[in-house]
């Protein structure tokens, strides 16, 4: 299945490398990035391939929620479809 | 996808509450009727929890995958006085006692289907559910309780309405430690939907297949949030926000909907377009009518204001959802909508004006608290009149109200959770005993002539 990450908090040095390093150790594929400043905040959205991942989805959560955590950053991921069917017709 | 509509949608869960109010699984009891009222219990127990056995299990799964807050998970059941038919008042308050136990087996907060269909008259299992319904509602936590009493085919079964008054008044007494809480498990309808996932008045309607999932969907906060975009806006541009706002929030529900279905593999019955408020800051239909210009809810305008909203929910949630039932509309209970209690409070929102607003959204006079020494025939007169606007606009309309025992006009109740708390709200001093006394059937208006 294919996953949006999203991350958002304040900017910091190191943000997208612990992050994606994660990532690779958990064998998820990022597909595609955006990252920008919003409203002063660090915005970043990721588009994941979880097929080869193997560990399940809610460990993945966990593991990106506590560094999230520890760098004072919201991280979520979520079903690719959910925003597919929210936004197209 | 863009970046922009993945926040939105982040926005819409996170600090708009937007949500799924409840995954509602239709369960078919006919199967367990009998004669014997131990084996019938043990026949509901058995089928219950054998079929919503996995339905916590796949909401949780569901909710993380999708990252969508599930906050519900409740059953409904074919209407108990059809399936206990044969037993006595005894063997009506066992099943109560089984339905209460199967749904904490399974892991929901509230199972709906203690009910009966009595808009004609009373059949043997209608009596004794009727009869039972006080003390299976003060026995029980979880069980929530229907009775039809109107439709706009069969008219007004002003017998039923006479007792309801004095069911309500006998069930907020059993329950007067805690408010009469019974009272707030307990739902008279006029027109009810068979398909209708949100609580207290879901039941599992016998058109429907042996097991279904229906899904009610939520999100007042998020269109309260749209409208805040186009503030001085014209009305046509009002309704179009909420119209594409309605959209987001039914494919959200739909999605959910086909997932459960699939995962439970059970057919997928209905999505039901409600706006559904809880007591939560930001999560209140009455914000959306002050949005829309009117200074508190209950001001002259709100009623205008909720058809649109009423309307224009319909109109953008249809296209989202392959089917959609229930309900389907915007919610006004008072205890569980902060803005409302706020409005009573202040004195802006009355029970004759909750009564207009009932006659062009969903549902009708919701979670009300009146004072406990309100007479029977008082209740009764109240139902009579909200079950006519039903009747008269070929709508579903209902009746939640509690007589708070022992209080009075100034004071509150609590129930605590999605319930939420409700100032107690002034009803005419003026009686209806009389008009209560008569009796009979109100007949089936006639649908020509229309003015």
């Amino acid at each position: 299945m294919r996953a949006i990450i999203t991350v958002i908090g304040q900017d910091r040095i190191g943000i997208i490398a612990r992050v994606t390093a994660i990532l690779a150790e958990c064998r998820v594929n990022v597909l595609d990035i955006s990252q920008t400043i919003l409203q002063e905040l660090f915005t970043m959205t990721m588009l994941t391939d979880l097929s080869a991942m193997e560990i399940s989805l809610e460990e993945l959560s966990t593991r990106l929620k506590e560094a999230g955590e520890e760098m004072g950053l919201s991280i979520r991921v979520q079903h690719e479809e959910l925003f597919r069917s929210m936004h197209r017709i | 996808m863009k970046q922009n509509e993945i926040l939105e949608t982040i926005r819409m869960i996170e600090e708009q509450k937007l949500d799924i109010r409840t995954i509602t699984l239709g369960i078919s009891l006919r199967g367990c009727a009998g004669d014997d009222a131990d084996t019938v219990c043990g026949r509901i127990y058995d089928t219950i929890t054998r079929r919503a056995e996995n339905l916590t299990r796949v909401s949780h799964a569901i909710e993380t995958e999708y990252g969508v807050p599930i906050i519900n998970r409740r059953v409904a059941v074919t209407p108990i006085a059809l399936v206990a038919d044969a037993l006595d008042l005894d063997g009506f308050l066992k099943v109560a006692l089984t339905l209460d136990k199967a749904a904490k087996a399974v892991g929901v907060d509230f199972l709906g289907g203690y009910s009966a269909l009595v808009h004609k008259g009373f059949a043997q299992g209608d009596e004794a559910l009727l009869k039972a319904l006080p003390e299976a509602l003060s026995t029980t936590d979880r069980v929530c309780a229907s009775v039809n009493v109107a439709t706009t085919h069969a008219g007004i079964n002003m017998d039923a309405v006479a007792r309801m008054g004095r069911i309500i008044k006998e069930a907020a007494d059993r329950t007067a430690g805690r408010d009469g809480v019974g009272c707030a498990k307990l739902v008279t309808f006029a027109n009810v939907p068979e398909d209708n996932p949100f609580m207290a008045g879901a039941f599992h309607g016998i058109g429907e297949p042996e097991c279904v999932v229906n899904v009610g969907i939520s999100g007042p906060g998020a269109v309260k949030s749209a409208l805040e975009s186009v503030r001085g806006e014209p009305f046509d541009i009002v309704a179009e926000t909420v119209k594409k706002t309605a959209f987001k929030i039914t494919r959200m529900g739909q999605l959910v909907a086909r997932e459960a279905s699939r995962r439970l593999g059970v057919p997928f019955g209905i999505v039901d377009l409600s706006l559904a408020p809880t007591p939560a800051v930001g999560d209140s239909v009455a914000h959306i009518l002050e949005e829309m210009g009117v200074e508190v809810c209950g001001a002259p305008g709100t009623t205008a204001a909720l058809a649109l909203l009423n309307d224009a929910v319909k109109k953008g949630g249809v296209m989202a959802s392959g089917h959609v039932g229930g309900l389907s509309g915007a919610f006004i209970p008072v205890s569980e909508d902060a803005g409302m209690i706020a409005a009573v409070e202040r004195g802006a929102l009355t029970l004759p004006k909750l009564e207009a607003m009932t006659a062009v959204c969903s549902v009708g006079l919701d979670m009300i608290a009146v004072p406990g020494d309100t007479p029977a025939e008082t209740l009764s007169a109240l139902i009579a009149d909200e079950m006519a606007i039903g009747v008269i606009n070929h709508k579903t309309t209902a009746v939640r109200v509690i007589p708070a025992p022992g209080k009075t006009v100034g004071d509150k109740v609590a129930f605590g959770g999605l319930l939420g708390e409700a100032p107690v709200m002034d009803v005419s001093p003026y009686k209806s005993a009389d008009l209560i006394r008569r009796g009979g059937r109100i007949p089936a208006p006639i649908h020509s002539l229309r003015n």
